[in-house]
């Protein structure tokens, strides 16, 4: 199964995702640069982290327009699976892959430790690993984590099944304590923790390591 | 050349928590009366365009393209 991780200038957990990807998951993976305006040959693209165009103006705003985005919604529409860490989950929110958005965390601080999620969907390709109401542990850092969508928005996502993970102890305020949506065909996902930064012993879980085994899984079926 | 000038703020329904932290800080200032703070950006951009109306024209298709988030900002611009 081939990955690509997407680069824009301040993404800063690109090599992590690589790694896991390379390293733990034993998959081939390539970097692409935001300037790109071709994606060929990929089965899995992953936005990750970081602070493209230094966060400024919103989250993702600006790189939401990068030349490869337009690759990227194409490859989505075409029920191609795509999954925004953090930063990335800014980007696709941006981008309209995802409905709602994102503001300051409540506290308006820097948020930067492990937390625990409740797994409410593990019809996805890339929660089907884990168990349905399991509780994981898996690091967040951000600054504008808090979700936002609208009454009718939530409904929608409730409705359909679209809550993946949501905070047990809610940190920065976010609607309905959501940490991770799909879009409505489900091949889209959007999380503020970071599972690449819990996939190996050495970083004391390997929670997140569930969400690359089930993109796997799910792709060699 | 015409300015515009572009305020952009979340909107009512939202919360601003950078809004209610300025606000206890100038409560705990002693400072009285204060029923809300709302926080925003200004932004400031020099246009070519000299006509006012189409100059407006083209700042408000940047706030909905790029500069705003309609989900959770608004906006008003003014030409100068």
């Amino acid at each position: 199964m081939k990955f690509g991780v997407i680069v824009f200038p301040g993404s800063n957990c690109d090599h992590d995702c690589f790694h896991v990807i390379d390293k733990v998951l034993k998959q081939p993976v390539k970097y692409i640069w935001h300037k790109e305006t071709k994606l060929k040959d990929f089965d899995c693209i992953i936005i990750p982290g970081g602070f493209s165009y230094g966060d400024y103006l919103r989250c993702g705003a600006i790189a939401r327009f990068s030349p490869i985005m337009e690759e990227v919604i194409k490859f989505a529409n075409a029920g191609g699976l795509v999954i925004g860490i953090c930063n990335g989950f800014q980007v696709l929110l941006e981008a309209g892959l995802l409905p709602g958005a994102m503001l300051r965390n409540k506290n308006l601080h820097f948020i930067c430790k492990f937390v625990e999620l409740k797994v409410e969907n593990t019809d996805t390709p890339f929660s089907s690993g884990y168990n349905k109401g399991q509780i994981v542990r898996i690091p967040i850092a951000h600054n504008e984590g808090n979700y936002y969508i609208d009454a009718a928005g939530l409904e929608k996502l409730q409705a359909n099944n679209q809550i993946v993970f949501r905070y047990v102890d809610n940190p920065n305020g976010a609607v309905d304590d959501i940490a991770g949506i799909v879009n409505e065909k489900g091949n889209v996902l959007g999380m503020m923790p970071h599972p690449e930064r819990a996939s190996e012993d050495e970083l004391t879980s390997k929670d997140g390591l569930v969400v690359w085994e089930s993109i796997l899984k799910g792709f060699s079926k | 050349m015409t300015q515009a000038q572009i305020k952009i703020t979340l909107k009512k329904t939202v919360v601003d928590p950078q809004g209610l932290t300025v606000k206890h800080g100038l409560d705990s200032l002693d400072f009285k009366g204060i029923k809300e703070v709302r926080m925003g950006k200004f932004i400031i951009i020099a246009l070519e365009e000299n006509d006012k109306q189409k100059a407006k024209a083209q700042a408000e298709a940047m706030c909905q393209k790029l500069l705003a988030n309609p989900i959770i900002e608004e906006f008003q611009v003014e030409i100068m």
